[in-house]
């Protein structure tokens, strides 16, 4: 894989930002499109765009071809058993919210448990918090190693009989961590749990087999994977979401609608009411066909030797602290300067042309727990490369001198 | 000047790392009040946090007479906003509320790049070059959303209106 070739596929990374180019860092947040992805979504715009479902004539049945294709590929991107399995949505938010009214406050009842981590990204833990609520079950948390782990015992210990729902992000956007999904789905799936699984970091870099993984629900964003926003996916087994109700009623989702009562449509599209995001399906489409044309194994190698070779560059800077596992470490790293405030080693670095985000990353409980108020992150993809990161840790060493920082004190 | 110079000025660096008025009434040896728990009538306490980054402030004032006696922070948050409360509270103490709320319309209008000057207190004048930062503005602005609150408040409870 050569991530300078790539690079070039991507016109948005060849700009000078504040006189130097642009180093982009935010990848966890949003990844940038590749000119594949923005072709797709202008051809479809210029040739083919209509309604879908329900055009007799001759756009009408390209613009479902186009969409009902996107569901397909993303079907086999996921190596899902069927495409009636996707459901197309907004991002990983909308997915993780359909189960949670969807699935869970249908199935759940008071005394009922679910059990989740600290180290989640919000829309993996208010929704869960919610329909606790709303049900009266209880919400259990994963106990963390220092590094931000889960061990396999702990989760033996914290899901019951009594759990009908577990909930967990395959990488962690904050800490990077990898979590054995495929082993906590067999623990969860022993004590009659489903596990509803945070794809949001991991669909850009792995390559995920739902089946062999067995989960039961996995959501994902085509944002963070170089596909346009406003689209995403929720895999959800054929047999659990037939199962589930709708969320938002209208067109495009019903069978039969009478003046007192209606029937839905069958799977996935029971849960697509009104007009879909047609043209967001044929950009993640696209982005699929680039991911796979790089090859997700490389991507996520690439992703990882980047990872590593940051924390090395990071740590020998006096006053960096680095959070999250040493090993494993998917391709991002989180980190502080010192005394220094993210906020003001962003803005340092900006200045510098080199996009970084700062902050709680959505995950306030996260950073109680590390105890800090806030953290700077770094977070790599495809088209990084070992200049970036020097970049980065020259920055960082500018930083520092910039703010007077002494470490020690 | 460079924009980060402008950005960081020394004054906004003084400001950060040793902070005026940072602590809580409590903490003072002798802050002209009883040492009992309970909040005195002429104090208010305004909690405000900026929800997409993670900035806290918590400003405590003395308002007697619709004079800010005094005015205290603790709070977690970048050089802009910790600098910012700094020299808030400093600039506030022995105004009138309205003096007060004045001061922080014209920070307001200081944001969107208006040409002011504090002649009250002109360190705030140092926090200028922030408006070339849009993305910053939020966290130079959160103590002055609190002074507000707090202002409110104390008229509120002054006019014996119930919270």
């Amino acid at each position: 894989m050569d991530p300078i070739a790539l690079k070039a596929e991507f016109p948005i990374l060849h700009q000078d930002v504040n006189g130097h180019p642009l180093v982009y860092l935010d990848n966890a947040a949003t990844s940038q499109k590749p000119r594949s992805v923005i072709e797709a979504v202008k051809r479809y715009y210029e040739r083919d765009n209509a309604n879908v479902h329900r055009g007799v004539h001759t756009l009408g049945s390209r613009a479902t071809d186009a969409y009902e294709g996107a569901r397909e590929k993303t079907a086999r991107f996921l190596n899902a058993a069927s495409p009636r399995e996707i459901v197309f949505t907004r991002g990983t938010t909308a997915g993780l919210n359909l189960v949670a009214h969807g699935y869970a406050r249908q199935v759940l009842r008071e005394g009922d448990e679910i059990v989740i981590t600290p180290a989640e990204h919000h829309s993996n833990l208010i929704p869960w918090q919610q329909a606790a609520k709303a049900t009266g079950a209880t919400l259990k948390y994963l106990p963390l190693q220092p590094d931000g782990t889960v061990r396999l015992e702990d989760v033996e210990k914290t899901v019951t009989e009594r759990t009908k729902l577990v909930a967990i992000a395959y990488v962690s956007n904050v800490l990077g961590t990898v979590h054995p999904v495929g082993k906590i789905a067999e623990i969860a799936h022993r004590k009659g749990a489903v596990i509803v699984v945070d794809g949001a970091q991991s669909a850009p870099h792995l390559k995920v087999d739902v089946q062999a993984l067995d989960v039961d629900f996995y959501a994902f964003s085509g944002h963070k994977m170089c596909g346009p926003t406003g689209i995403g996916a929720l895999y959800g087994k054929a047999r659990l979401l037939e199962k589930m109700e709708p969320v938002e009623y209208g067109g495009e989702m019903i069978d039969f609608v009478e003046l007192y009562d209606s029937s839905w449509k069958e799977i996935p599209w029971k849960f697509e009411g009104g007009t879909p995001i047609i043209a967001g399906a044929v950009g993640l489409g696209a982005a699929i066909d680039f991911l796979e044309g790089v090859g997700l194994d490389e991507i996520d190698r690439h992703g990882r030797r980047l990872a590593a070779y940051a924390v090395d560059r990071l740590s020998a800077i006096a006053g960096v602290s680095i959070y999250g596992p040493k090993e494993n470490r998917a391709g991002l790293v989180t980190f502080n300067l010192g005394d220094v405030h993210p906020h003001d080693v962003a803005t340092v670095l900006d200045a510098e042309g080199i996009a970084i985000r700062a902050g709680h990353h959505c995950c306030q409980p996260l950073m109680r727990w590390l105890q800090v108020s806030a953290t700077a992150r770094a977070s790599f993809y495809l088209y990084n490369t070992e200049q970036d990161v020097d970049r980065l840790a020259d920055a960082l060493v500018k930083t520092k001198e910039f703010f007077g920082y002494e470490p020690a004190r | 000047m460079n924009p980060l110079d402008d950005l960081y000025r020394r004054v906004i660096m003084d400001h950060y790392k040793n902070p005026r008025n940072r602590g809580t009434m409590e903490d003072e040896p002798a802050g002209g009040t009883t040492g009992s728990s309970a909040e005195p009538a002429s104090r208010v306490t305004v909690n405000l946090n900026n929800p997409t980054c993670g900035d806290r402030i918590s400003l405590q004032m003395q308002i007697e007479d619709g004079i800010v006696k005094n005015a205290r922070f603790t709070g977690e948050g970048c050089s802009i906003s910790m600098s910012s409360a700094s020299m808030m509270t400093d600039a506030v103490k022995g105004k009138t509320a309205a003096e007060a709320l004045a001061m922080a319309d014209k920070f307001s209008a200081m944001m969107k790049g208006e040409k002011v000057s504090f002649d009250e207190y002109e360190d705030i004048d140092a926090l200028s070059g922030v408006n070339k930062f849009p993305a910053r503005i939020k966290c130079a602005t959160l103590a002055w959303n609190a002074l507000r609150k707090g202002v409110e408040l104390g008229q509120g409870r002054h006019e014996g209106i119930e919270e």
